[in-house]
C-alpha cells in the first residue's frame, strides 16, 4: 500500500503543471480567481480549444475518439491540477455527459457529426432533464414528442437548465409513450437550439446570477435521426449518463483550492491583534474541514484505484458526491465566517478588494441539490451498498 | 499510488481473521473479560504461534518484519474481535520503541522473551495532564552512581498492571536541553507501585508511581530518545486507529444486520428512510475512518516526521469523531437492545468511547494538526 503518486504519476503531474503555467492565459485565470463569469461564453470555448490543441480536450475520452487515453489516476491528477491553477471548468454537458452517451449508444454518423466539435469547443451543449414537476422523480417528465413524418414535434418545458443561454445544442429527455411504467416511454433527443419554437428564459438565482434557465418547446421540429438509440428506451441512456465518470465527482482539487483561499483570507484578517489563523476557534474549524478533506481525498484515491483495477465504483461514487459537496459547502461557509460583515457588500463582487465569499456561499448551495440530491444519493447507497431493506 | 496488500500479508490477515472468528467468540470473550486478569494467556500463546508478537520485529532479528501496514491490518482484524490481550501495548508499541532505541545487547536481553510471549512490556509514557505539556515529561531521571534514579508517575497505562517490563520515559534532570531518556524497568523493581483497575472498555490499566526507583546504566535504551519516542507515539496512535476501525466495522455490520431483520409495523426497520440515511451516514464515517487509518499507517512507514505527526493527529480526530457518531447511532438504532450488555453492540460502544479518550483528546489533536498545517 502506498498513498503517494508513483514517479511516473509525479512526472505526469509536473507535465500538467508545466502546461498550465505556460498555456493557461492570465486573463482567463484571473477571471476564475475573481469569480468573474462575465465572459464565460468566450472563456470556456477558448480554454477548450487550448486543451484540444494539446490533445487533452477530453480527459476521460478513449484514444479512438481523440482522447488522451489516460488512466483514472491521470484524469484525477489533471482535474486536480486544473482546479488548483484556477483554470476554467470544462463544460461538463458536452465533454462528460453527452459525449460518453454518443460513444456508447450513438450511430457512427452521430459520433462523427458531434464528437469532434465537442472536443474542439465548437459546440456548446446543455441539458434538458428537469421539469417543473420532475426533479428527483425525473421519470415523471411530461415534455412530449409526437411523430410527424420523419420528425418529432416536441412541446413542453424544461427547468434548471444550466448555461443554456449560450448553447448550440441541448440533449433532452422527452416522453414518446404514456403507457406502462414512467421509465418506459422516454426517448433521448438531440435538439438544435436554433430550431424555431424554442424559448430560453432566465431564472434568477439567490446569488443574483443568471446561471440557469427555463426552456420552452412549442411544436419544435426534431429529425428522427437526432434520436439516441431506440424510441422509448431513453431512460437507459439517461441512467448511463448519470452513472458515467463519477470517480472525480468529489471535486478534491476545487476544495483544496477553496481551503487554500480560506487560509489566505483568515491569515489576512485580524481580531484583537492576532491573525484569524491563530484564533483557536477559527483554527480548529479550519483544521476540522481540512481533515475531512484529507479523508475524502484518500477515499477518492481508493475508488480510483478500484476503477483502475476494473472494479466499478458504482454507488461509492454517491459517497464521493455527498462528502465532496458537504465539504465544499463547509469551506464556503467558513470563508463567509472569516470575512464577517464585509461579506455583506453584495453589488461590488468583482471589485478586487471585496471578497467573493458571499456569492460563492450562496451559489454553492446548489452542490448538494444538483446531479441527484444528496438525499437521493443516500437512498442509492442504502439500496446498493447496505441493502438494508431486508427480506 | 496503490492499495495492494502483498500476498504474505493477506495470508497472515486471513489467519488472524480465522482465529478471531473461531476462537474469540462473544461468549469466549465474556469468560476472558470476567476472569481475574482480564486477558487470556491461552489466547496470548495463540497470537505468539501466529507470529503476531514478533510482527514488526525485523526479519534479521527473528521477527516477521511486517512494518506499519501489516501492523495496521492485524490491528484492524483484532479490533473486530475487541481483543483484550496486550497485543498493541507489548507487541506493537513497546516493541516499536525498543526496535528503534535498544542496542544489540539490550535487544538480545528483552526482545526474544517478548516475541515468544513469556514477557509483556508496556510503554509507560503518558502523564496526568500531559495533554497540555507533552513532550515535557515530569518524570525525572537523575544520575546516581553508575545508574539512574527515577521519580514520577505515569497515568492510565493500558496493560501495565500485568506487564513484566515498563518502558519509562523521563526527562534527564541534570540536563537543561530537555533531553528525554527511555528506561526499561522491571515491574518488580523496588519503588514501583502500580494501582491496577478495569477500564470502561474492559481492558486493564494502571496508574504507576515511581519513587526512588534505582536502575542500572544499561537499563537506559538509546541516547536522547525524543525523536524516536515521537515516532513511537505516532505509531501507537496509528495502531489504535486501526483497532478502532475494526470495531467500527463490527458495530456497523451489526447495525445493518439488525435493520434487515428487526421488524416493526410489519416490515424490517431498514425500510424506513430516516434509519437508512442514518446508516448511510454511519457507513460514510467508517469509510473515511478506513482512509485515515491507511494514511496514518502509510505515513509511519515513510520518513517525514511532520507528515507522520499530522497524519496521526488527523486520523485520531477523524476516527475519534467517527467512533462517537457511529457508536451512538448504533446503540440508538438497536434501541433497547443497544443498551443491553448481552449484545456486542454495547461492548463495541464502550471500546469506541475509550478510544476517543485515549492517546490525547480530539481537541488536543485538532490543535496539533492545526499547528502542523497552519500554512498549507
Amino acid at each position: 500500500m502506498d498513498l503517494d503518486f508513483s514517479t511516473a504519476e509525479l512526472a505526469f503531474r509536473d507535465e500538467v503543471r508545466d502546461f498550465l503555467r505556460t498555456r493557461l492565459p492570465a486573463d482567463l485565470r484571473d477571471r476564475v480567481t475573481a469569480g468573474d463569469d462575465s465572459r464565460v461564453k468566450q472563456d470556456i470555448p477558448r480554454w477548450q480549444a487550448i486543451l484540444h490543441e494539446r490533445g487533452w480536450g477530453g480527459p476521460a475520452w478513449p484514444v479512438e475518439f481523440g482522447g488522451p487515453g489516460w488512466t483514472p489516476t491521470q484524469q484525477y491528477i489533471f482535474e486536480t491540477e486544473c482546479a488548483l491553477a484556477d483554470a476554467p471548468l470544462q463544460l461538463a454537458f458536452g465533454i462528460k455527459m453527452i459525449a460518453p452517451v454518443l460513444m456508447r449508444y450513438g450511430t457512427p454518423e452521430q459520433q462523427q457529426r458531434f464528437l469532434p466539435r465537442i472536443l474542439a469547443g465548437q459546440d456548446w451543449w446543455c441539458q434538458g432533464y428537469s421539469e417543473p414537476g420532475s426533479g428527483s422523480d425525473l421519470a415523471s417528465l411530461k415534455t412530449r414528442a409526437e411523430r410527424d413524418g420523419d420528425d418529432y414535434l416536441v412541446s413542453g418545458q424544461k427547468v434548471w437548465n444550466t448555461l443554456g443561454q449560450f448553447a448550440d445544442w441541448i440533449f433532452c429527455l422527452v416522453r414518446t409513450d404514456n403507457n406502462g411504467k414512467p421509465q418506459r416511454g422516454i426517448s433521448f433527443l438531440l435538439i438544435d437550439m436554433k430550431t424555431p419554437g424554442i424559448t430560453v428564459r432566465p431564472t434568477r438565482l439567490l446569488d443574483g446570477t443568471h446561471e440557469v434557465n427555463e426552456i420552452w418547446f412549442d411544436q419544435v421540429r426534431v429529425p428522427i435521426g437526432n434520436r439516441i438509440g431506440d424510441e422509448n428506451e431513453g431512460w437507459t441512456y439517461a441512467k448511463f449518463l448519470l452513472g458515467h465518470e463519477r470517480t472525480n465527482i468529489a471535486g478534491i482539487g476545487a476544495s483544496k483550492r477553496e481551503l487554500r483561499r480560506l487560509k489566505e483570507m483568515a491569515g489576512a484578517r485580524f481580531r484583537d491583534g492576532a491573525s484569524l489563523l491563530d484564533d483557536p476557534l477559527i483554527a480548529s474549524r479550519i483544521a476540522q474541514v481540512e481533515i475531512e478533506l484529507t479523508a475524502l481525498e484518500i477515499t477518492n484515491l481508493r475508488v480510483i484505484f478500484d476503477a483502475q483495477n476494473k472494479r466499478a465504483p458504482g454507488p461509492q461514487a454517491s459517497m464521493l458526491k455527498i462528502r465532496g459537496t458537504e465539504i465544499h459547502q463547509r469551506l464556503t461557509e467558513l470563508q463567509v465566517e472569516v470575512t464577517g460583515s464585509a461579506a455583506l457588500a453584495f453589488d461590488t463582487r468583482h471589485n478586487d478588494d471585496v471578497p467573493r465569499a458571499m456569492t460563492d456561499y450562496l451559489n454553492r448551495r446548489k452542490l448538494s441539490i444538483y446531479g441527484g440530491s444528496n438525499e437521493i444519493q443516500r437512498n442509492i447507497i442504502a439500496q446498493m451498498i447496505l441493502n438494508v431493506q431486508g427480506a | 499510488m496503490d492499495f495492494l496488500i502483498d500476498d504474505e500479508l493477506q495470508m497472515l490477515e486471513e489467519s488472524v481473521r480465522r482465529l478471531v472468528a473461531r476462537d474469540y467468540t462473544f461468549s469466549h470473550r465474556e469468560q476472558i473479560r470476567q476472569s481475574a486478569d482480564g486477558w487470556s494467556r491461552q489466547t496470548w500463546r495463540q497470537l505468539a504461534d501466529l507470529g503476531l508478537l514478533s510482527l514488526i520485529v525485523p526479519e534479521e532479528w527473528g521477527g516477521v518484519g511486517a512494518g506499519p501496514i501489516g501492523a495496521m491490518l492485524v490491528s484492524q482484524v483484532l479490533g473486530t474481535g475487541l481483543l483484550l490481550e496486550p497485543f498493541q501495548a507489548s507487541a506493537l508499541v513497546a516493541t516499536h520503541a525498543l526496535i528503534q532505541l535498544a542496542d544489540a545487547a539490550q535487544r538480545e536481553r528483552w526482545l526474544p522473551s517478548m516475541m515468544s510471549g513469556d514477557v509483556t512490556a508496556v510503554f509507560a509514557d503518558a502523564e496526568m495532564g500531559d495533554d497540555e505539556t507533552r513532550p515535557t515529561l515530569r518524570t525525572r531521571a537523575v544520575r546516581e552512581g553508575n545508574g539512574w534514579r527515577l521519580d514520577g508517575s505515569k497515568h492510565m497505562v493500558y496493560h501495565s498492571g500485568s506487564a513484566d517490563l515498563l518502558l519509562v520515559s523521563a526527562s534527564v534532570a541534570d540536563d537543561a536541553s530537555g533531553e528525554v531518556a527511555l528506561f526499561v524497568v522491571g515491574a518488580d523493581t523496588p519503588g514501583v507501585h502500580r494501582q491496577s483497575f478495569r477500564t470502561v472498555d474492559d481492558q486493564r490499566a494502571a496508574f504507576i508511581e515511581l519513587t526512588s526507583v534505582r536502575v542500572d546504566a544499561d537499563a537506559r535504551v538509546g541516547a536522547d530518545a525524543n525523536v524516536a519516542l515521537c515516532a513511537t507515539r505516532d505509531f501507537g496512535l496509528a495502531m489504535q486507529c486501526a483497532d478502532a476501525l475494526g470495531t467500527l466495522e463490527r458495530i456497523l455490520a451489526a447495525t445493518i444486520e439488525y435493520g434487515r431483520t428487526r421488524k416493526q409495523f410489519g416490515v424490517a426497520i431498514g425500510n424506513f428512510q430516516a434509519l437508512q440515511h442514518r446508516m448511510v451516514d454511519m457507513y460514510m464515517q467508517v469509510e473515511q475512518a478506513r482512509s485515515m487509518a491507511c494514511l496514518a499507517a502509510c505515513r509511519c512507514a515513510g520518513t517525514d516526521a511532520a507528515l507522520r505527526s499530522a497524519a496521526a493527529s488527523a486520523a485520531k480526530v477523524a476516527i475519534g469523531q467517527a467512533s462517537r457518531f457511529v457508536g451512538q447511532q448504533a446503540v440508538q438504532l438497536h434501541a433497547g437492545m443497544g443498551m443491553s450488555d448481552e449484545l456486542d453492540v454495547s461492548h463495541c460502544f464502550r471500546r469506541l468511547t475509550a478510544f476517543e479518550l485515549r492517546g490525547g483528546s480530539t481537541d488536543w489533536h485538532l490543535r496539533r494538526y492545526a499547528k502542523l498545517t497552519r500554512l498549507i
